[in-house]
């Protein structure tokens, strides 16, 4: 769960009001239309109530043990992501313009990994610098020339978005390895639920429970075409230790697969197999939760514990399917990012219906001048660069940081982007002094078979916790709430 | 079901099983000692010790024997792997490594017990002992009820026949030492103390009003013996335990279609004890006897992880 994405900065937004997704920029007094049921309940519900219901949903999650793991923190070795139980809320109309700009992007990322790895035509037509894909270490050599079983790479998308007004939604980052956080979508709602069933009859509310049955239709769907109609599926995991293995143990006792870890493989014969009580048995289809350096020792990182020696061999002889496939690194790096209304046209021959940040990319001249003429009002970064680290946040540093990071970026411009700070949505939030608003992103799941593309109705949504904050990563105080989409009543 | 599965679903069941059988002798041994009208003493205590096989890992803390170092040993501390604290430490382990095999209720009744003793650092006195114990024992109880819940599927049979392994261990070990170092010497055999350590017995096993029903004639060394080895209407008999392994490995047998040397050596234990009287094992040595069955149910354990091939 860690997007670095997104920044903190109050510099130049001060002057509006940021958009509230109940009360737009009303300024908390009018709910924005079709969301005056939500701000009406909000209200007689009351703090103190809410405050309640929060809690005891706290105590139900610390018991089922929904935690995440903080490596090096002994005694915090488990906490639980803070839940708030103020839901935010997509209209249908919303739902169903953000589902079509999803489903464009998802198509799309597919369609640029069967290119980058089989024909490049992309390259051949000038769209994107040739090394910037060749040379990227994102681009998986091994994959080249090898089509994954039906085409389909991103299996299951996670795609960030923010939103800065009423139809001002932005892809902040795509997420195309192995998105995290789909069990909180799903437990979120059962809390809310439980706890707050008034809301489920006072609105029409989409179910997120269909997510588990549609993931394992998917995985079915993609199995070698060998395997028949009931392929054996596993969802293989770096074991208990790691931060998100509840959500892996929670995702395979949904889907009713096994939970397998490396020692539970062995590959013979460019076949892979399990272990049970009963002898080996044959594995049609992984959905592994290991980054791809790791899932396979001889052709990967030969130091890797996690991996299963032959794995790849096996995907390459067409006997298991890997989801998501190797390689996708590829199409959410950040130095493709800018890239993609151009990739999005490319093969859609459309223009992009969700649009990416503005970003300025420091390689061509123009951009780097005007990057360096506003360098205090734009969040610069490296492109291979991750969890905060080569980044100028402009109106959060100061005169010296910004002349410091001036002669990096002069000494190696191509290796960086900039983008303006965001004016993030924020949504009514219990803090400790009643309910205010908070600043949210949020990740919506997208899963891709070759039965279709389906977007389940909901996601997650991140809340920065602090007052002002942007920042929503679970690791520095962000929180999550329920993602409520209504179903289309025609008077929502 | 993946074998490494199989073994933590089968050690999640031993595990439960030893941390309530842990916390039942500490509360049995509190209750002969501190609350008996004839404090046992440091006596009491040392048994507990051997009950468990810990009187040498006791002896390396440096500590005196007395109530609030052994029962501080056996409950939370975390440097005895044989500790309640420590049983449900590698129960929640397991556990959390077969979450998917798991309900939702057994799950959290596990995790309510570690989540009890998990800030908790001292046993305290008789009093907060007595409910510490309580606590896991309440959570024991929920977690075979939510087990018994779960579907009949191998995770089901293979938790119970962990439990049920277990048991046979644990009750066995009980006996022997009960009956071999607990009656000080110069005490008569029908004497008060004897008295005392016998009702502990039955305390430990929670049996006391079992003893009742199934013996009207007062207490007697040989009926509780009886009753603990032989009594298979006594679900922590030795006799009891065996019959159930046998049904938990032929539960599995069918699921699977396969048998094997396990289910060979657990039929042939239950055939065996099915013959046996309490007389002719007295006479022969009720200590080689138990010590017999101890070593029979080890090479039994080994038996089932080469079956079932535990990794």
């Amino acid at each position: 769960m860690c997007s670095a994405a997104v920044q903190c900065s109050m510099g130049t937004m001060a002057k509006h009001p940021f958009f509230d997704e109940i009360y737009g920029t009303s300024g908390g007094k009018t709910p924005r239309p079709g969301f005056e049921k939500l701000a009406q309940w909000l209200s007689e519900t009351g703090t103190e109530e809410l405050r309640a219901r929060q809690g005891a949903a706290e105590t139900a999650f610390r018991q089922l043990g929904i935690t995440f793991a903080v490596y090096g923190d002994d005694d915090a070795a488990e906490r639980i992501i803070p839940f708030d139980i103020v839901p935010r809320l997509f209209t249908a109309p919303e739902w169903s313009r953000l589902s079509s700009g999803l489903e464009q992007r998802v198509h799309a990322l597919n369609a640029f990994m069967q290119d980058v790895y089989g024909d490049r035509k992309i390259l051949k037509a000038g769209i994107i610098p040739e090394e910037l894909i060749l040379a990227n270490s994102q681009f998986c050599i091994p994959m080249v020339g090898h089509k994954p079983p039906h085409g389909i790479y991103t299996h299951i998308s996670g795609i960030d978005l923010v939103r800065t007004g009423p139809d001002e939604f932005y892809i902040l980052e795509d997420n195309a390895r192995t998105p995290s956080g789909v069990s909180y979508m799903m437990e979120n709602r059962e809390a809310m639920i439980r706890l707050c069933p008034e809301l489920f009859e006072l609105l029409p509310i989409r179910p997120v429970d269909c997510y588990a049955d549609n993931l394992r239709a998917m995985m079915v769907s993609v199995a070698p075409p060998r395997s028949g109609s009931n392929p054996v599926c596993v969802l293989l995991t770096p074991g208990r230790f790691n931060s998100a293995y509840y959500e892996h143990s929670f995702l395979a006792d949904n889907v009713g697969i096994e939970l397998v870890e490396a020692a539970d493989l062995q590959v013979d014969d460019d076949v892979v197999w399990m272990m049970t009580i009963e002898g080996r048995k044959r594995v049609d289809v992984i959905y592994r939760r290991i980054d791809d350096d790791y899932i396979d020792p001889l052709v990967f990182r030969p130091d890797s514990m996690l991996g299963v020696p032959g794995l790849m061999a096996a995907y390459f002889a067409g006997n298991v399917t890997i989801v998501n496939a190797p390689g996708t690194g590829i199409s959410d790096d950040k130095a493709i990012y800018s890239y993609m209304p151009e990739i999005v046209r490319f093969y859609s021959g459309e223009e992009a219906k969700l649009p990416i940040v503005e970003t300025w990319r420091c390689r061509e001249p123009a951009a780097l001048q005007y990057v360096l003429d506003h360098m205090a009002e734009l969040v610069i970064k490296l492109v291979d660069g991750s969890g905060g680290y080569g980044m100028l946040v402009g109106p959060a540093s100061t005169k010296q940081q910004i002349a410091d990071f001036r002669r990096a970026l002069l000494a190696e411009p191509h290796r960086y982007i900039a983008q303006p700070t965001l004016a993030l949505s924020t949504v009514p939030t219990l803090v400790e002094a009643g309910i205010a608003p908070r600043h949210v992103d949020f990740r919506p799941f997208v899963l891709s078979g070759s039965n279709g593309t389906v977007i389940t109705p909901g996601g997650l949504t991140r809340v920065a916790l602090a007052e002002g904050s942007l920042v929503v990563n679970s690791s520095q105080g962000g929180g999550t709430k329920d993602s409520l989409v209504l179903h289309d009543t025609g008077n929502a | 079901m993946l074998s490494r599965t199989a073994s933590s679903l089968y050690w999640l069941g031993r595990y439960i099983e030893r941390a309530e059988f842990t916390g039942r002798l500490v509360e049995a041994t509190v209750r002969l000692d501190a609350m008996s009208a004839r404090p046992a003493g440091e006596g009491a205590w040392a048994g507990a010790l051997a009950v468990v096989g810990a009187e040498s890992r006791f002896a390396a803390t440096g500590h005196a024997i007395s109530q609030k170092h052994v029962s501080q040993f056996l409950t939370l501390d975390p440097l005895n792997s044989g500790s309640v604290r420590c049983c449900i430490d590698a129960a929640r382990d397991n556990a959390r490594a077969v979450r998917t095999a798991l309900s939702r209720d057994a799950w959290e009744s596990i995790n309510r017990a570690w989540l009890g003793l998990h800030r908790r650092s001292k046993a305290g006195d008789t009093q907060a002992t007595i409910s510490l114990v309580e606590g896991v024992v309440t959570e024991a109880r929920a977690f075979e009820g939510a087990m018994h819940r779960m579907l009949r599927n191998e995770a089901h049979w293979l938790m119970r026949l962990g439990m049920a392994m277990e048991r046979g261990d644990n009750s066995a070990r009980l006996i022997d030492v009960k009956y071999h170092l607990l009656l000080p010497q110069g005490e008569s055999v029908g004497g008060p103390i004897d008295r005392d350590q016998w009702t502990t017995i039955l305390h430990t096993v929670s049996a006391v009003t079992a003893y009742r029903w199934l013996y009207r004639d007062g207490l007697r060394p040989s009926s509780v013996a009886e009753m603990l080895i032989l009594r298979t209407e006594m679900p922590r008999s030795l006799a009891a335990s065996a019959e159930e392994v046998v049904l938990m490995l032929n539960a599995i047998g069918k699921l699977t279609g396969m048998q094997g040397e396990a289910d060979r050596l657990a039929r042939t234990r239950q055939l065996s004890l099915g013959r046996r009287h309490i007389n002719s094992i007295i006479i022969g040595g009720l200590h080689e006897f138990l010590g017999e069955y101890i070593v029979g149910n080890a090479a039994l354990d080994q038996a089932i992880a080469k079956q079932f091939r535990f990794p």
